[in-house]
């Protein structure tokens, strides 16, 4: 059992978005993340601060990435990890989300972590669950490890948030990842760029707070992190771009575009990588340019330092009382 | 080659530049190298060429922004090269043509190939506009970024309606990101399914299926709505009605990227010219009632429809000669334009700088070409006019390969005696009948 040698990270007992974190709680989560780094590239990767635990992993979206990164995590800290995919949960019998987290709920676990591809059912689950709730992606919503993991990277690289220059650049329509990183990266002091054609950003992207450009090239001036994000397969053959020649054409991160940013700017992607559609392999394939490989690392990292931030919650409140 | 020619004594009207005076024009190296009202004023000019305008008019080549041909596809109807000839000797040097082919011009190596064969076979400039949504089907949109990069100067299904508003409203917000200009029909597809003409007393009387006038305005306000939500550069490609008028004349107002144009047909004739069952009246937009005719005519005066276009649409015998319901939609009109263009200035309509301006100036201005004036450094694309020249239409006459004149024995005056690209004459009235 945790005892109150942890302090308190987080002030709630869930982690929905990036948009209600503050600046403390974000900075305390990437100082322990910094410490489960060290672990986990060290030979013995357990530690015992979710021992007793249980960890329910719960896809409604296949995500293989995202769901073995949080499974490692918490196996590495120890806890009883569950993973429900939506192929073999009732819910594909009809259950309601509702039925389905009341269900969870009798199992009494300690910590869910929630992928949907509607946005809001993490925060509707954290609302009828006596768990922690950790979103792993809600629709286009939010995807807070995700931001969290690439400012992990960013830091680690040596790169401080004040004035930092960051350029997304894709789908932000869609793009849980891109609000996650808005709210996270201004909140730092770093100032946005959002880049992409008119379709595939929201009519009031600027009201974010962020730099709107079109034009790729100009967009990527003196950048010093470039964000791509993944377009979806169905979205490029006509509904929201014409085809993928042209998406790459216009807005396809390439050698000659990179050199746009400033030198020794970073390259990240959430992947799963479109190669030839949002980035071509030269780019993602360049160790002189690309931290895709490390953004993968620290997903891991990350993700045990939310869950072991939001298990010391749990331990305070008492929550896990019959 | 530094071949020179010398234009004097013209009356030189270039709207681009508010000039309309007597002077002379110097045409150096295909380019407008001198212009004025001073120059060749002494008959000294030494120049192996010299033209004497004889006090007539020297304009900027004419652009007519809306030119369907046949080719590639339907080559019997009409070539690039038949269309150029019919082009020039309309006085008009830049033609914009629509993507309506077989195939379609929806893709880059298609764009290509129509500047290809202009190149080769055209007397005058062909400008393509590349389709909006692939195979002019109004589901998926066309690639625009590419199509603009292969010389596609604008994007248009031609004279279909997207029908769905929200494929619409993501064409427009796309070719906003490239800047690119969207030319919009206007006419509800559904409420002028199986139309032939515009509801009213004659139809009724002749008993032809019709369409409401306010089928083009109710596509007009949605349109304007959604150029309104994704600030795309959105041009009315043929408006006919009084009602539209008034809507883009507000949008105007608000400032809004719209622009428009008109048809020669629709200023000239009104529903009543149908007659007998006329199949070369069936054009679209159809013709109008009187009060939309004038309302037409009003707003090229007022300046609220920026462009006068011929909307050429050649059709053949097979095509036309059937019963009025089954006939084909069309006319042609690249030899006509002017004639009727200049019937304004001759009614005391407009000025005569303002109806070449829809001509010249404008389209040049909202298709971003280096045309439609005769400023010093631009390619000599001029056309010599005789305001007064009377004559009266006859099919038999006409340069374009299909002869679906709606203007057959009519009389206008005013045309074109001469017109040059690039400092070449491509027609010359004298040398040819």
């Amino acid at each position: 059992m945790t005892t109150a040698r942890a302090e308190t990270i987080l002030k709630s007992s869930h982690l929905l978005g990036t948009e209600t974190l503050s600046v403390g709680e974000i900075t305390a989560l990437l100082d322990l993340a910094d410490t489960y780094v060290a672990l986990s590239r060290s030979n013995n990767k357990k530690t015992d601060v979710l021992k007793g635990r249980t960890l329910i992993n719960l896809f409604f979206e296949a995500s293989t990435r995202t769901q073995s990164s949080f499974e490692l995590a918490g196996k590495r800290l120890g806890a009883d990890v569950l993973n429900m995919s939506v192929k073999t949960s009732s819910v594909s019998k009809g259950e309601t989300l509702i039925d389905t987290a009341t269900t969870l709920n009798a199992m009494r676990p300690d910590i869910l972590v929630v992928r949907h591809q509607d946005s809001g059912a993490a925060e509707l689950l954290s609302r009828k669950l006596d768990c922690g709730v950790v979103n792993a992606g809600d629709g286009s919503h939010e995807h807070p490890t995700q931001a969290l993991l690439d400012a992990l990277t960013i830091r680690r690289r040596g790169r401080k948030f004040e004035g930092l220059l960051v350029a997304i650049c894709g789908d932000v329509l869609h793009s849980r990842v891109a609000r996650s990183n808005i709210n996270l990266l201004l909140k730092m002091g770093a100032r946005v760029r959002l880049i992409a054609p008119r379709t595939l950003l929201p009519g009031d992207a600027d009201r974010f707070g962020v730099e709107i450009f079109h034009d790729m090239r100009k967009g990527l001036e003196g950048v010093d992190v470039v964000m791509m994000l993944r377009l979806q397969l169905e979205r490029m053959s006509g509904a929201f771009v014409p085809s993928t020649r042209e998406y790459f054409r216009f807005y396809g991160l390439d050698a000659e575009k990179v050199k746009l940013a400033r030198p020794g700017a970073l390259v990240m992607h959430p992947g799963p990588m479109n190669r030839g559609v949002e980035i071509d392999s030269a780019v993602a394939d360049d160790i002189e340019v690309s931290v895709i490989q490390e953004q993968v690392e620290m997903g891991v990292a990350i993700r045990m330092a939310v869950l072991d931030a939001l298990s010391r919650g749990l331990a305070v409140e008492g929550r896990n009382a019959p | 080659m530094n071949r020179r020619i010398a234009f004097r004594n013209a009356r030189l009207v270039d709207p681009a530049s508010n000039l309309d005076a007597k002077g002379g024009l110097l045409v150096e190296n295909g380019k407008i190298a001198d212009v004025g009202p001073r120059l060749f004023n002494d008959a000294d000019a030494k120049d192996p060429e010299v033209i004497d305008c004889k006090g007539m008019i020297l304009a900027p080549g004419l652009i007519d922004m809306r030119v369907f041909t046949g080719e590639p596809g339907s080559e019997h109807r009409e070539t690039l090269e038949s269309a150029s000839l019919a082009a020039a000797a309309g006085g008009v040097t830049t033609i914009v043509v629509m993507p309506n082919t077989d195939p379609v011009i929806d893709e880059p190596s298609l764009v290509d190939f129509i500047r290809r064969r202009a190149a080769a076979t055209a007397k005058v400039r062909v400008v393509p506009m590349a389709a909006l949504t692939k195979n002019l089907a109004g589901e998926v949109m066309t690639e625009i970024g590419l199509l603009t990069e292969a010389g596609a100067v604008a994007f248009t299904d031609g004279d279909r309606t997207i029908s769905n508003t929200r494929v619409l409203r993501r064409a427009l917000a796309y070719a906003s990101t490239f800047g690119a200009l969207v030319v919009g029909h206007a006419e509800d597809p559904d409420l002028s399914e199986g139309a032939s003409v515009t509801e009213g007393e004659y139809a009724m009387r002749l008993g032809l299926p019709a369409a409401p006038a306010a089928a083009e305005a109710i596509i007009v306000e949605r349109d304007i709505r959604l150029v309104e939500m994704t600030g795309a550069r959105y041009h009315f490609g043929q408006i006919s009605t009084r009602a539209s008028l008034d809507v883009i004349a507000a949008a105007k107002k608000r400032g809004l990227p719209i622009t428009c144009g008109v048809a020669a047909h629709n200023l000239a004739l009104n529903e009543l010219d149908v007659g007998a069952y006329y199949t070369f009246m069936k054009v679209k937009p159809p013709l109008r009632s009187e009060s939309d005719r004038s309302a037409m005519l009003e707003g090229v005066a007022s300046g609220v429809i920026d462009v006068i276009v011929s909307g050429h649409d050649p059709q053949a015998a097979d095509t036309k000669r059937q019963p009025f319901a089954q006939a084909a939609f069309g006319a042609v009109g690249l030899e006509t334009l002017l004639p009727v263009a200049l019937g304004l200035h001759h009614d005391g309509r407009a000025s005569l700088s303002l109806v070449l301006k829809t001509l010249t100036a404008a389209p040049a201005k909202i298709l971003g070409l280096n045309a439609g004036t005769l400023a010093k450094g631009t390619p000599a694309d001029l056309v010599l006019i005789d305001q007064e020249d009377p004559f009266t239409v006859r099919e038999g006459e006409l340069r374009s390969r299909a002869r679906n004149t709606p203007f057959e024995g009519r009389s206008f005056h005013g045309r074109a005696q001469k017109t040059y690209v690039g400092g070449e004459c491509v027609f010359d009235r004298k040398a040819r009948r």
